[in-house]
């Protein structure tokens, strides 16, 4: 019995593991397209486009890495989810190739500009906001009949509010990587950005997180009775805990600056793993209250999982390659260490 | 009229996955030249070889970058519109596919980055790897997508437990018994679609750009590749079309236009309109017994037709049939082409002769639809089923509002069609722009290296605060 919860139970945390990788690496690109109209010159159009060009291919990966999880280890769980999310999914897809192809065709286009521009800050947005929306029908759950009838039960209030709230999200994280990654006003908008963003990231946690437990009695139950509602009550405190830093860190670069402070002592790049942090706790939280359902109370990750045969061959790819794509995507950012610099570099 | 939410389901698919197929097509072949180039500037110093590199790096990023968002969709699509096809394959096919993004596409998207936008930070022979490796992944990619295409034509090594099918052999599903012809196939045709690609911009640069030394080189190279690639093809192509008269014979007579329940001495039709109520072709040119003697090298050799199964397991005869006419057509063009090329070469009038030249620039997107024609011919081929023999299409779309089809059906046409414009208008637009000149290039070899690379940005900071 054991053996054969393990598989399921490795691919599981795999699936876990690389939905957290997609939204804190996309996260922090979406977020940066989210933000986009709230910044006004070419110049800083320009920059904000040069942070991440070399990275949004391989951050959209994990996308795809999930997608492929999910349908290789948990074939039952990726066909009911994903006809059940029809809508959502084909609407973020339209949304990430308009902003994809925006990368490319910007930088070459000299009277389209305005248009590239807004392809990728509506791309980033509704990419963005229909994954929130998937986030919230899988927190509140769907009733057992709406996958076989393919009802409209993901569009609720409850779903559109945490599109906004992932929006939000992720535009936090693309201020943190801007103070991380950028200088000068560019800075300086996105931490003053990034702290109201946050102060609205925190009370949508919040909203959600009662909005859970008074809806769902088993939910409550498993935060607030036995002796193991101690440790998640470390996840909310914790969660405090960086959001506290975090805010003071945002205003501590604004301050610094123009008191024109060494940039040493500025800990730019501190609020970038924060606000990472904060990610990992929320959704250590999420993982907590779902577990071991894929979608609440109809698929959990056993009943969905691949025969045996399937689970072990993927296995040694898995051990193997993943080690080696997080140290070569490492490499890669590595390489590209340092602020950007405003003038033409590559190809 | 009523809407039929499985008959939208399959066009939205066909529809993506066409558009898609187009980008990769072309990127496989170009990302092996650039790499190929940068080799050889590196090997000999040759900086019309970095021109080449640099000049075709720009019409393969965006072509690259249209891949990527398009290949997306269909990573998503299977679960979307045929959810329960996802359900009962999903253990052989699903492990397939999370090979391929392990091994491949993170591999190209952690190396684009490099290739593209790292010529400043890093040194030239990594810079050559980054090429390479981003070649390769491509390759790979191609060879995990296929084996899983090929086991939906050629299903082998699977066991089927209460309607769902489980791997018994993972030999037997990755290497099916149309897998390697289908894999040869393939990266030819990607590696010919990018030969004749730069071949006929090559073409055009000759007669109408002033880089004269880049596009001579450029046609050269690519007419060497097309006389070895081409008639290569046409061999694979032959064996391809044996293994799918032993595993998949509906398919070959729907091809070959046959439809008696057996016929022997069977001519090599090229042009006929087959009629599937009638049950037969109207207008036939054929030579006689030709396809008898390809098939089975014998001119009175049996072939069996379309009659020998029932009706409702018949593909759509006519577009199998034509398509197969254009793919073939074309592919004797581009052999033709070759050969025309090297006569001309041994001659000594290849760079002079017009004609020849004007012909090749309008071979540019002869790959691409001799790709598209071949996948309708194994795709259309295997109806009506989705896994050959095992599962029907129509039994496993998901049971989707039609309406909703048609709403996302509608998006992705009008995107897609959006997007092929632009794609088009870029295309042209960096062809026309020409290569970067050979002094700009040579300042930014200057930038290869971490010292210059200072030096560099301490220039082009100076002037800017200056301005200030």
């Amino acid at each position: 019995m054991e053996l054969q919860i393990g598989l399921p139970l490795f691919y599981f945390l795999l699936l876990g593991f690389a939905i957290l990788m997609y939204v804190l690496l996309d996260g922090f690109d979406l977020g940066i397209g989210i933000l986009y109209p709230w910044f006004n010159t070419d110049a800083e159009h320009d920059h904000l486009m040069r942070s991440i060009s070399h990275v949004w291919d391989g951050n959209e990966t994990w996308l795809v890495f999930g997608g492929v999880i999910l349908f290789g280890a948990f074939p039952l769980a990726y066909a009911s989810i994903a006809s059940l999310l029809y809508l959502p999914i084909m609407l973020m897809l339209i949304g990430l190739i308009f902003r994809g192809v925006a990368f490319e065709y910007r930088f070459k286009s000299h009277t389209s500009k305005i248009w590239w521009n807004r392809a990728f800050a509506i791309g980033s947005s509704l990419a963005a906001f229909c994954q929130g929306l998937m986030l919230g029908v899988l927190v509140q759950g769907v009733d057992a009949d709406s996958i076989a009838s393919s009802s409209l039960q993901w569009l609720t209030p409850f779903s559109l509010f945490t599109g906004l709230a992932v929006m939000a999200g992720y535009a936090l994280l693309g201020c943190t990587y801007l103070t991380m990654k950028s200088r000068g006003d560019i800075q300086q908008k996105a931490a003053r950005y990034g702290q109201r963003l946050l102060l609205f990231v925190m009370l949508a946690m919040l909203l959600v997180s009662l909005f859970t437990l008074y809806k769902q009695p088993e939910i409550r139950e498993r935060w607030f009775g036995g002796a193991h509602s101690l440790i998640l009550m470390l996840l909310p405190l914790m969660a405090i805990l960086a959001a506290r830093l975090l805010f003071r860190d945002l205003g501590r670069v604004q301050r610094q600056f123009a008191a024109e402070a060494d940039i040493s002592i500025r800990h730019e790049s501190r609020p970038f793993w924060l606000a990472a942090s904060l990610f990992l706790l929320a959704f250590a939280g999420l993982v907590a209250g779902l577990f071991p359902y894929l979608l609440p109370h109809q698929i959990s990750f056993y009943t969905a999982a691949a025969p045996d045969s399937s689970l072990s061959f993927m296995l040694p790819g898995v051990l193997i390659f993943l080690p080696l794509i997080l140290a070569y995507t490492l490499w890669g950012y590595h390489i590209f260490r340092g602020k950007v610099e405003d003038y033409e570099e590559g190809y | 009229m009523e809407l039929d939410a499985a008959l939208l389901s399959r066009l939205q698919f066909a529809f993506t996955v066409s558009f898609h197929i187009i980008f990769p097509s072309i990127t496989i072949g170009l990302a092996t030249l650039i790499a190929i180039w940068e080799g050889l500037w590196l090997k000999t110093g040759n900086p019309v070889y970095l021109q080449l590199a640099k000049f075709w790096i720009k019409p393969f990023a965006i072509t690259f970058g249209m891949g990527v968002v398009s290949g997306i969709v269909l990573s998503y699509e299977f679960g979307t519109n045929f959810s329960e096809f996802s359900r009962i394959t999903g253990a052989v096919l699903g492990p397939l596919m999370a090979y391929e993004v392990l091994t491949a596409f993170f591999l190209e998207a952690g190396f684009l980055g490099i290739m593209l936008f790292g010529w400043q930070r890093v040194g030239p022979k990594l810079h050559f790897m980054a090429t390479v490796v981003v070649a390769v992944g491509t390759w790979i990619s191609a060879f995990w997508i296929i084996a899983a295409n090929s086991w939906m034509h050629t299903p082998a090594g699977h066991i089927i437990v209460d309607g769902v099918f489980q791997v018994d052999s993972w030999w037997q599903v990755i290497f099916n018994p149309s897998m390697p012809y289908r894999f040869t196939h393939m990266l030819l045709a990607a590696f010919i679609t990018g030969t004749f690609v730069v071949l006929a911009t090559s073409a055009w640069q000759l007669r109408h750009s002033e880089h004269k030394n880049m596009a001579r080189k450029g046609l050269s190279m690519t007419l060497w590749l097309a006389l070895i690639l081409t008639p290569l093809q046409a061999y694979v192509g032959d064996l391809h079309g044996l293994n799918v008269k032993e595993h998949q014979p509906v398919k070959l007579a729907a091809m070959e236009g046959i439809w008696a329940e057996r016929e022997a001495g069977a001519p090599l039709l090229l042009f006929a309109i087959p009629d599937r109520v009638a049950e037969k072709n109207h207008f036939e040119i054929g030579i006689p017994k030709l396809a008898s003697l390809i098939l089975t090298h014998d001119p009175d050799g049996e072939l069996m037709g379309l009659k020998a199964v029932p009706a409702d397991e018949r593909p759509n005869v006519a577009v199998v049939f034509f398509s197969f006419r254009v793919m073939v057509g074309i592919g004797v063009l581009m052999i033709l082409t070759a050969f025309a090329g090297a006569f001309l070469r041994w001659r000594g009038t290849l760079y002079q002769s017009r004609w020849f030249l004007t012909a090749c620039s309008y071979l540019a997107p002869s790959g691409i639809i001799a790709v598209l024609a071949g996948w309708y011919v194994v795709e259309v081929g295997r109806q009506p089923w989705l896994v050959h023999g095992l599962v029907r299409t129509i039994d496993v779309v998901s049971p989707l509002p039609a309406e909703r089809v048609l709403f996302s059906l509608t998006l992705f046409v009008l995107t897609y069609s959006l997007l092929f414009g632009v794609y088009l208008y870029f295309m042209r637009k960096l062809i026309r722009k020409g290569p970067p000149p050979m002094e700009k290039l040579s300042q930014q070899l200057i930038g290869v290296k971490a010292s210059g690379y200072a030096v560099a940005l301490a220039k082009h900071i100076k002037p800017e605060q200056e301005q200030r």
